[in-house]
Order: structure tokens, then C-alpha cells, then sequence
């Protein structure tokens, strides 16, 4: 039990909980199922499950947590990357998966006002016969749930042109660990005040838990087409991308996958892509049927310029679906190659992509381990895939250890250590390398703001001081990069 | 365009001033010191901390120092055809970029290419510790740590300091036109949310004196047909139109009544409060020159969801933003003791307290 909770014995624990005993799971059996999210490396075991039903049940819950001192971890439908719902062996797992209905359809403001519960797909399809659809589209998409969405600040293959979860909603309601309800944000387009909005965004559960959600509804492009282009080498493929941008195209997708991510998506689904190219880029623009005529052939013409050896153009919605199919499959593709792998999730200037690139791919060599590559490439987001099998001791470690130099060579090159999957507990130990110690103490002062005794999902997102000490690797300014051996770039 | 580093002596100034609990005024080009409440404390002029930083056309990101004027950077962005997708007003010529984004002001694109904090990827910050701090970065995605970057934005600095800001910048659109029709404002209101709910080269949207205004924005065959179906006529110089309403250099803003800035969900039918109305946002931001007590147009305004700014004239000496909810308002002094426990920055700029 937390060293400050005043109630240690479960039993007692839930007796004076004001919820119905369905609401509660306590048996090892039930709680097993809630031992790790989609970052399955950690997990760990529950102290306790309760998926309330109604607000006032998780007002009643976060009050009575705050009041014994007891720490609470959300979790939405467990998909995310990072391990931000790991649970706590002395805590609560608060589910929000009860909280699964859409409240209201606002089609003159274009919004809709759904319960966090509610799936990121089910949302577009609920409002797909009004014409509209919400644009955030992480590969989860079919499974995840919109509060978790919100608590991630969750991407997905559109960002460049639509952005995040944050460019997409409009309002809020949480529940402070004190048991407050507060309504963020509003159905204008801007509210009075701080934009608590943007701050709860992406707060990885530390700050509130989300009981509701408004959500942007945008009108269904009337036409998208997609072009898929092979390259010989990365390099060119990043050069097209720069080039495509420079002519002031903003694509709705903008993706590259390197020739391990190739090849195993092709087996897999049988995309149609070009299985000895060394790069492929999917390029997808939307718009009305005029615009997107014009710019696809544009694109078209500055993709063989730059170098791709081969241009495609998906003629019907069903070979689009195909295209595409196979990038969304990529990280199952690579699930099949190998035992386990690992999916790295951090940010660079794009310009860098081909160093970056050149540079993960001599450690992979180093540390015997294969690495595939699928880049937003529109955004500068990597998944550099590690390839490793958990049953070899010490491989989950070496993996481990290459990710994180990874994600400190995103740091070095002006880029983030998490572009879209959040931190949580998987790159705790990064953050102490990407901030300072008075940024890392200014992010304790906004949590303390929010949460003074530290008990919504505490040990996530934000490292202490102390354990970036004993990680051992401080943040470096920009001209004494933690990478001396290697040149500057 | 000058380049000059001032972060030290800045940092110096707010250290001072956090040492000696002396409160302090920020300002860039003092373009918009007319907006929120008057405030005291010594001047800190950030107008000489100027120069960009980093801007690479085809990453879409530009860097900039906070006293860089804005008209530098739009030229700048122009040379590559691209542009501040939230069309910041230039008050006057003095506008520097730091206080287009610690205001938080978006013009005519903002329902349709986003906000000012939309398009904040970083921010450099010094606290009212005088520590220097930096957030978010200069990529497109980033959730590392919260989002402190676009929680400064908009807090009329009352949060910290801002030193340099990295934006997000889109390509200019090859051809712009503008339509005109005459059209009630109820009608307008009703027309803007069914055009919305289509997939419409728009770009802006906004009504006066029974005429709607319309910008559409891509290329040439796509406006051409947009303007097919939409079937209005053509305004001359319709570029002038929105950089008048964007700057408000428009006679609707030349009065002397009071000028409320009201934002509300777009399709909100017209407000029964007396007075002369602009709508602008396609429905969501709408402007109103009224000696109605701000009571009223408070009360009102916030019956349809929305909230009310007294954005110049009329009586400042009380509440200038909708005054919040208690409980949200005590979440936003203890944001505001974290980020400058002395409270010496901007005090009371935004809400008597904070």
C-alpha cells in the first residue's frame, strides 16, 4: 500500500466504497485480465478493479481514494503503447469502459458529446450517414476509446494536415482527485481563462480522469486518391517528401516504410508493393474532386523528378484500401517475422530522417537486432520496430537499452522522444534527457496544482528528480550532445 | 531583420523582480495594451529580442524570438509561400510575434486552419522564478510532458515570459477569391453551418449590414467550382476586406460604444441584444458595439454556451473576460502560484488574483 494511505486492508477498503458490488473486482482471476495495456513488457498485477457506471461513481470513488491517500490508475480499453495504464499493486484500476455511450449529436455545430468509453471508429461511424466523420485516426482506431485518445493526445496517419486529438475536440469534463467535477473548454471555439483544454490533453491520466468528451466532427472530404512511389534508398524517398511539402501540398498522408517493413507487410496482407524496393512512400491527398486532380498530378510528376523509380496511382477506392491496407498492417506484418517486437514512437525534423536512419540501422547491426521502419513521414514521426524474442535472456534488455539510445539520438537531432504513444513508463527514463531538472520540478508544480498528494497515476509521464539521477543520464544542451562519437547533425 | 539575444537580461529582470516581489508588465510592440485590464509594475520591453531562429520552408516550422515583429515573419513566410495559418491581427505595425501568441488572437481562418495555440509547437518560457524553460520543441508531434506550450498561450502572459515560440506553418493557397451576398444575419448564421457541414474550399466566413462574406481558398478550378454551386458575386480587392476585418480597421470597429468580442457555438441563432453586430467564424466569433450593461451581454451570452469579452471601450474597471466558475478559477490561481508563485508577471492582466 502506498506509504501514505491510511487503509491498507482491501476488505475494509471496498465496505466503504459507495458502489455496487458488480462494479467491483477483487478475485485474482478478474483482475488478471487488467495486468498490463498494449505495452505488454509491464505489467503488473491490480490491487483492485472498479468500472463505475455513472460520474457520481467516480466522483464518490476519486473522493474516498483522496481521502485514504489510496493512489488511482485510469485506464480506458488498455490499447495504448507506452504503459500509461499500467496498474499499481497498491491502487485502484479505475475503468472507464462502462462509460460507453454517445450523448448527443450536435450536427449545426458539428460536434459530438460522447462518454470517455466510447471508441475512436464508433464515433465516424455514428455521424458517417450526416456526411462528416472525426479525423484523428490512430492505428487502434477499431479498438481504443476516445478518453484514452484525449489522455494520449493520440495521432494517427492524417496528423499533418488534421492534427491531434487536440486540434479535434472541444471540450472536457473531469473529475479532480478530490472528487470536483469541472467542465474544460466549451462548444464555442475558444473558452475564457488558461487553455486547460490543450493542458489536460496528452496529461497521461496524472492530472484528472475524463468522464466526458466533445469531439470536432469535420465534413467527409468529397474525393481522396492515393499514389504509392518506390525509391532505391531512403534518402531519396525523404528528399521527395521535403519537395512535395516545399510545393505547398499538404497531403492527408504522408507515409514511408524501409524494406524489412516492406516485405513483411507484403506477405502478410499482399499490398501490392514492390518487394525489392529499399523505400516505398504512400501519398494520399483529399479535397474537393478539383483540387485533388489538379495536385495528384503534380505530385505524380514530382515523385519521378526526385527519383522514385516507380509511380502508382490506386485507380478505384478498393486498390486505395489496398495501398493502404498495407501500412496499417505493418505492425502485425512485423509481429509475424519475429517473436516480439519493439515499436519505438519518436519525432524528428524531417531533414535528419536519413541520418537517423543510417545511424539505427549500424546499432541494429551492432546489437544482432533487425529493426523495420514505418515514418509518418508528413510529420516526422518514426517507428523504427525492433525485432526481438523475449524467451532469449537478455534480449528484452538489449532492446530496451538500443531503444533508448534511439529515442536520445530523436533528442539530439531537435526532435522528441514520443511523437503520439506518450510516455508513461516505458520512456520515463528519456524525459530526464529531453528536460531539465527545473522543467521536470515545473511539471511537479502543474501536477501538484491538480493533484497535491500525487495519487492519479503517480510514477508515469514525469520522472522524479531522484530517479533521473539514478538513471544516470542528465539533460544535454544543444552543443554537448550525449553522441560525441558521432558527427553533428 | 536584427538578430538580438536578450535572454539573459530578461531572465535577470524577472529574477529581480521575483527576488524583490516587484510586479512587472510585459510587452512586445505595445500594439495591444488597450486588451484586458490595464496592469502595474515596471515595463519589461521584449520588443529588442528579436530574430528567427530557425525556419526550413519544406519542414513547415518556424522559430522565432518573441520580439521578432509579425510583419518580418509573414514576409518571410511569404518569399516561400507560406503563411500564420491563424492570421494574427496586426493591432499596428509594432506587432511582435510573442504577443500575438500570449494573446492568443486569431483572425478571419480560424474555423477553418486553426488557432493560435493550434499552431504552437514549442515555446521558451522564463517562469516567475526567472528560470528559463522550454517546452514542446520544433516537430509536429510531441507529447512529451504536458502541454505547457499551449497553456502559456493566451495567458496574456500573466505564466511567464515568452522568449522564442515555434509555429507550425502551412502552405499559401495558390488562388483566393472572395464572394459577397445579400443575406439577413439569421440567414447567414443558417447558411455558414449548412456550408460547413460540406466539403467546401472555405477559408473564412462572416456577415455585416445584411451582406455575408465568403473566402475561398485552393486552386483555381476547385474555387471556380465552389463558386459555381455557391453561386455569389464576386467581391473586387476581397483580400483587403478580411486584413480590414482582421486588423479592425473596419468601420464597424471605429465606434465609440463599447466593442464585445462574443464566442459562441457557430450555428447559435442571432442574440437579442440590442446593439450593432459583425459576425465573423462562420457564427462562432461575433462582435457587438453595444452600451448594453455587461451584465446583460454576459447573461446572455453564456445562456447559449458561450462567453463575453470586453475587447476595447466601455467600462474597464470590472471583469473584462466572463468571469469563470469558482472552482475553475481557483484550478487557474494554483496553475498561476506554480508557474510564478510571487505573481509578479502581468498581475491581473487577465482576472483580478491572477
Amino acid at each position: 500500500m502506498n506509504e501514505t494511505a491510511d487503509i491498507t486492508d482491501r476488505d475494509d477498503f471496498i465496505a466503504g466504497l459507495d458502489l455496487p458490488a458488480h462494479c467491483v473486482l477483487s478475485e485474482d482471476s478478474e483482475l488478471r485480465p487488467y495486468e498490463c495495456d498494449g505495452l505488454s513488457a509491464y505489467h503488473q498485477v491490480p490491487w483492485l478493479v472498479l468500472l463505475p457506471e455513472t460520474v457520481q461513481q467516480v466522483q464518490s470513488i476519486l473522493g474516498y481514494c483522496h481521502q485514504h491517500k489510496v493512489p488511482v490508475v485510469a485506464r480506458g480499453a488498455g490499447t495504448g503503447l507506452s504503459g500509461g495504464a499500467l496498474p499499481l499493486a497498491n491502487g485502484v484500476l479505475l475503468s472507464l469502459a462502462r462509460f460507453n455511450s454517445i450523448l448527443d449529436i450536435d450536427l449545426d455545430n458539428r460536434l459530438a458529446r460522447v462518454q470517455p468509453g466510447v471508441r475512436n471508429l464508433a464515433i465516424s461511424q455514428a455521424v458517417a450517414q450526416h456526411g462528416l466523420y472525426y479525423a484523428p485516426d490512430p492505428s487502434s482506431q477499431i479498438a481504443c476509446s476516445i478518453g484514452g485518445n484525449v489522455a494520449e493526445n493520440a495521432g494517427g496517419v492524417h496528423c499533418l494536415k488534421y492534427g491531434l486529438t487536440v486540434h479535434n475536440i472541444a471540450a472536457i469534463k473531469i473529475v479532480c482527485m478530490d472528487g470536483e467535477l469541472l467542465s474544460i473548454g466549451s462548444h464555442a471555439l475558444d473558452s475564457a481563462g488558461y487553455d486547460l483544454l490543450a493542458l489536460m490533453t496528452g496529461s497521461e491520466g496524472l492530472l484528472g480522469v475524463i468522464v466526458e468528451v466533445t469531439v470536432r466532427l469535420l465534413p467527409v472530404p468529397e474525393t481522396a486518391q492515393v499514389l504509392l512511389a518506390a525509391f532505391d534508398s531512403v534518402e531519396t524517398a525523404g528528399h521527395a517528401v521535403a519537395e512535395i511539402i516545399s510545393a505547398g501540398i499538404l497531403p492527408a498522408g504522408l507515409e514511408m516504410m524501409d524494406s524489412l517493413a516492406i516485405r513483411a507487410a507484403e506477405d502478410f496482407v499482399h499490398a501490392g508493393y514492390p518487394d525489392d524496393a529499399a523505400a516505398i512512400l504512400l501519398c494520399e491527398l483529399d479535397g474537393t474532386r478539383a483540387e485533388v486532380e489538379t495536385r495528384i498530378s503534380e505530385v505524380q510528376e514530382l515523385l519521378t523528378s526526385m527519383g522514385a523509380r516507380e509511380v502508382r496511382l490506386a485507380h478505384d477506392d478498393q486498390e486505395r484500401q489496398k495501398f493502404w491496407a498495407g501500412r496499417k498492417a505493418a505492425f502485425p506484418a512485423v509481429g509475424r517475422i519475429s517473436p516480439d517486437y519493439y515499436c519505438m514512437d519518436g519525432t524528428i525534423p524531417r531533414k535528419h530522417l536519413g541520418k537517423v536512419l543510417s545511424t539505427i540501422s549500424q546499432w541494429s547491426s551492432e546489437y544482432d537486432l533487425p529493426v523495420a521502419n514505418v515514418f509518418h513521414a508528413g510529420d516526422g514521426n518514426l517507428h523504427p520496430l525492433i525485432l526481438y524474442d523475449a524467451n532469449k535472456a537478455g534480449e528484452l534488455e538489449r532492446t530496451e537499452e538500443f531503444g533508448g539510445r534511439i529515442l536520445e539520438l530523436c533528442i539530439a537531432v531537435g526532435g522528441t522522444i514520443t511523437g503520439e504513444h506518450g510516455v508513461g513508463m516505458e520512456k520515463i527514463d528519456q524525459m530526464c534527457v529531453q528536460f531539465n531538472e527545473n522543467e521536470l520540478q515545473q511539471f511537479h508544480a502543474i501536477k501538484q496544482a491538480f493533484d497535491p498528494h500525487g495519487l492519479l497515476n503517480p510514477g508515469k509521464a514525469i520522472p522524479t528528480l531522484a530517479r533521473c539521477a539514478e538513471f544516470g543520464r542528465m539533460h544535454v544542451h544543444g552543443s554537448e550532445l550525449p553522441f560525441p562519437e558521432l558527427e553533428r547533425f | 531583420m536584427i538578430q538580438q539575444d536578450l535572454t539573459e537580461p530578461l531572465r535577470d529582470r524577472i529574477a529581480g523582480a521575483c527576488a524583490g516581489r516587484t510586479p512587472v508588465s510585459i510587452r512586445g510592440g505595445n500594439s495591444k495594451s488597450f486588451y484586458g485590464h490595464p496592469c502595474e509594475g515596471e515595463s519589461v520591453d521584449v520588443s529588442q529580442h528579436t530574430g528567427v531562429l530557425e525556419y526550413e520552408p519544406s519542414e513547415l516550422v518556424i522559430h522565432a524570438r518573441a520580439g521578432t515583429a509579425l510583419t518580418d515573419i509573414e514576409n518571410l513566410l511569404k518569399q516561400n509561400r507560406q503563411m500564420l495559418a491563424f492570421e494574427p491581427p496586426h493591432f499596428s505595425l509594432t506587432s511582435t510575434l510573442g504577443g500575438a501568441v500570449a494573446s492568443g488572437l486569431a483572425g478571419p481562418g480560424r474555423p477553418f486552419t486553426g488557432s493560435v495555440r493550434d499552431a504552437v509547437l514549442g515555446v521558451g518560457l522564463i517562469n516567475g522564478r526567472g528560470e528559463i524553460l522550454n517546452f514542446g520543441g520544433r516537430v509536429m508531434k510531441n507529447v512529451a510532458g504536458y502541454d505547457v506550450s499551449r497553456l502559456v498561450t493566451g495567458a496574456l502572459g500573466t505564466l511567464g515570459l515568452l522568449t522564442d515560440v515555434s509555429l507550425k506553418v502551412l502552405p499559401r493557397p495558390a488562388s483566393e477569391y472572395t464572394l459577397q451576398q445579400v443575406c439577413s444575419q439569421q440567414d447567414a448564421i443558417l447558411r455558414f453551418s449548412q456550408w460547413m457541414a460540406k466539403p467546401l474550399p472555405l477559408s473564412a466566413a462572416c456577415w455585416f449590414d445584411d451582406h455575408l462574406y465568403l473566402r475561398l481558398s485552393g486552386t483555381e478550378t476547385a474555387i471556380r467550382q465552389a463558386q459555381h454551386q455557391l453561386g455569389d458575386t464576386l467581391l473586387e480587392q476581397g483580400s483587403e476586406w478580411w486584413t480590414a476585418i482582421r486588423d479592425q480597421q473596419h468601420v464597424f470597429f471605429q465606434r465609440q460604444a463599447a466593442l464585445w468580442r462574443l464566442s459562441v457555438p457557430p450555428a447559435t441563432p442571432p442574440l437579442a441584444i440590442p446593439g450593432e453586430w459583425l459576425i465573423d467564424w462562420a457564427g462562432g466569433q461575433r462582435w457587438l458595439s453595444s452600451d448594453e450593461p455587461a451584465e446583460t451581454v454576459r447573461r446572455i451570452t453564456a445562456s447559449v454556451g458561450g462567453h463575453a469579452t470586453l475587447f476595447r471601450n466601455g467600462d474597464r474597471t470590472t471583469d473584462v473576460f466572463q468571469p469563470l466558475p469558482a472552482p475553475l478559477f481557483s484550478l487557474h490561481r494554483r496553475l498561476k502560484q506554480a508557474l510564478d508563485p510571487k505573481g509578479i508577471l502581468n498581475p491581473g492582466r487577465m482576472y483580478k488574483g491572477l
